[in-house]
């Protein structure tokens, strides 16, 4: 069988589902409401499997799921060189999200990373510690910052709230997701101008290290007809 | 790359050599603090280190290197002048698929001496060269100290040559720097809008960074806006400086010509060619040896002077050996003591592949 991971809950199972029915293929919570488990019309040979959107990842990389349907933050944050471990296959159009890296809107001096870059060392310098930047996307914000060559800054740990960091002094800018930016304003907060780190969407990725020979394989094939991906799946 | 066994006795062949030439032999914990690690190289090291947690000494690194616990064992408790060799396992994570270890041994090879530093670039140096000699590799060198002289040279403001040697180990911003203070591109608007604001904050401020200080950066944001830009031929000959490769003998005379427009380079290429002096007289051949200015400019070093490293022919091979001279690493571990140090390290894995392929 080939396995087909989406999100288990809320928004992004409900415009995932619509995503595949658009398509002609109906993905449809079995049994209770409470049941983790799926059916899959329209295909031969696919079974649903309702997982956490950040499990997904992990679930791809282990080729333990074929296809799965994930932000492409996640993957990107969650994936060491994730394009050698998972492959592209269709941008799905929601689940918009931007990681962006905010700053006090009260820094007059500061809208650019080259700005956070000269506030790092004088910040050093003022306080002997390096700025920290409170995030969740560990891997995704280093990458960014070390790509632009920021210097004396250090990343510390925020799993929620991220931005109430700054006003709770244990952060003096946040890395975070935002789609409208209501949050980042009401705690005070802006985006740099340069500082956005990953547009992220809803994305269907497939699984290298999957099992692709036989049933699904041919699954594969029959479903790609539907979903107009590409003809292989890695 | 070869087997551990074969690496390990590499390893002990070298040791042994540097032991022979003087050294006293030194341990170093496998365990190191990250909060160490992290001040000096910044977050990058994270990308390369494997970092764990202790339960009553909080973040620690699996070693990434051995300078950093060598220079800090020195400054502690070392004689004058000193001379330490070690072995062991280091530890860098890779972030991307590829045939690099992750894990491997190096052996070094570290000088203390505040006599004659010329002297004590040329005495590693030969030392290598003459360990790595049967593998017949390509050596490189360069001289940070000049780049950096040059900096502090510049006819312009201390805020802007401080910004500059800050990034003198990341090529693209200090690049992007120099253009930025030499006029050449323009600022952003966000840049105009600040000075020509009121300087009213425009929301309440949160967190850490006071309103002092920030006026203090708008303060020397204006001063930046008011001051001249760098002079075209100072950027220019900068960039002559980074772009200067070649044989040694050849790059000392283009120096000693760049010299007339930059003077404050001169002390550090005087330095330059009192140890190619010292190089030939310890048999280098110096009229062949390939001198890059701009060699030693990748993050996660720390060397201000002498840099070298021996390279095989396939360049997708890391480096079979590589060092320099990090006299500021030694103030900055130091705490408020300082010492000339130069050293360098070889990795035996890869030179046991090179010496033992058909």
């Amino acid at each position: 069988m080939l396995k087909l991971g989406v999100p288990s809950k809320g928004r992004l199972m409900e415009q995932c589902f619509d995503w595949f029915a658009t398509r002609g293929v109906r993905l449809a919570r079995s049994g209770s409401d409470r049941e983790y488990a799926g059916a899959v019309d329209g295909v031969e040979g696919v079974e649903l499997v309702l997982l956490s959107a950040g499990e997904i990842p992990r679930e791809l990389s282990a080729g333990r799921i074929h296809l799965g349907v994930t932000g492409s933050d996640l993957i990107r944050d969650k994936l060491a060189d994730w394009s050698s471990q998972v492959a592209e296959l269709a941008p799905m159009g929601f689940g918009h999200a931007d990681l962006v890296i905010a700053v006090p809107a009260a820094w007059i001096d500061v809208s650019t990373l080259d700005d956070l870059d000269a506030v790092a060392a004088a910040f050093r310098q003022a306080h002997g510690q390096r700025l920290r930047i409170a995030t969740k996307y560990h891997r995704l914000v280093r990458d960014f910052l070390t790509r632009h060559e920021i210097a004396d800054y250090q990343l510390v740990d925020s799993q929620g709230a991220t931005e109430g960091t700054v006003k709770n002094l244990t952060a003096e800018a946040i890395a975070d997701i935002t789609s409208s930016g209501e949050t980042l304003r009401a705690n005070h907060l802006k985006i740099l101008d340069d500082g956005l780190v990953h547009q992220s969407q809803a994305t269907l990725f497939a699984a290298r290290a999957a099992d692709w020979s036989g049933v699904a394989g041919r699954a594969y094939q029959a479903l790609a007809a539907r979903l107009g991906t590409a003809p292989r799946p890695v | 790359m070869a087997e551990k066994a074969a690496a390990r006795a590499e390893a002990d062949r070298l040791y042994a050599a540097f032991l022979a030439a003087g050294a006293m032999p030194v341990e170093a914990d496998i365990l190191q603090p990250a909060e160490v690690l992290l001040d000096l190289y910044g977050e990058d090291i994270r990308a390369r280190a494997y970092v764990t947690q202790d339960p009553l000494r909080g973040e620690m690194m699996l070693r990434p290197d051995f300078t950093v616990p060598v220079v800090q064992m020195h400054m502690t408790h070392g004689a004058e002048p000193a001379r330490y060799a070690y072995r062991g396992e280091v530890f860098r994570k890779q972030e991307h698929i590829s045939e690099r270890k992750s894990e491997y041994f190096q052996v070094g090879f570290e000088v203390f001496d505040r006599e004659n530093p010329s002297a004590a670039d040329a005495e590693v140096f030969a030392l290598f060269a003459d360990l790595l000699a049967p593998a017949g590799l390509r050596a490189a060198t360069g001289d940070m100290a000049i780049l950096m002289a040059a900096v502090r040279g510049l006819k312009t403001l201390d805020s802007r040559k401080a910004a500059l040697l800050r990034h003198v180990w990341r090529p693209a911003r200090f690049t992007r720097l120099l253009e930025r203070f030499g006029g050449l591109v323009p600022q952003p608007e966000s840049r105009q809008r600040l000075l020509e604001g009121t300087g009213i904050l425009p929301a309440p401020l949160v967190g850490l960074r006071s309103e002092a200080e920030i006026a203090a950066r708008i303060a020397v944001i204006r001063a930046d806006a008011a001051a001249p830009p760098i002079s075209a031929e100072e950027v220019g000959m900068i960039e002559d400086l980074l772009n200067l490769s070649g044989p040694s003998p050849e790059a000392l005379t283009r120096l000693r010509a760049l010299e007339t427009g930059l003077p404050a380079i001169g002390p550090a290429v005087d330095r330059m060619e009192t140890r190619l002096d010292a190089l030939a007289r310890r048999g280098i051949a110096v009229g062949a040896l390939e001198f890059e200015a701009s060699h030693g400019r990748t993050t996660l070093e720390y060397y201000d002077g002498f840099v070298f490293s021996f390279h095989a022919a396939d360049p997708a091979l890391p480096p079979v050996a590589s060092g320099g001279r990090y006299d500021a690493l030694t103030a900055v571990l130091g705490q408020g003591r300082s010492i000339p140090a130069v050293g360098g390290v070889i990795r035996p894995g890869l030179l046991a592949d090179l010496l033992g392929a058909p």
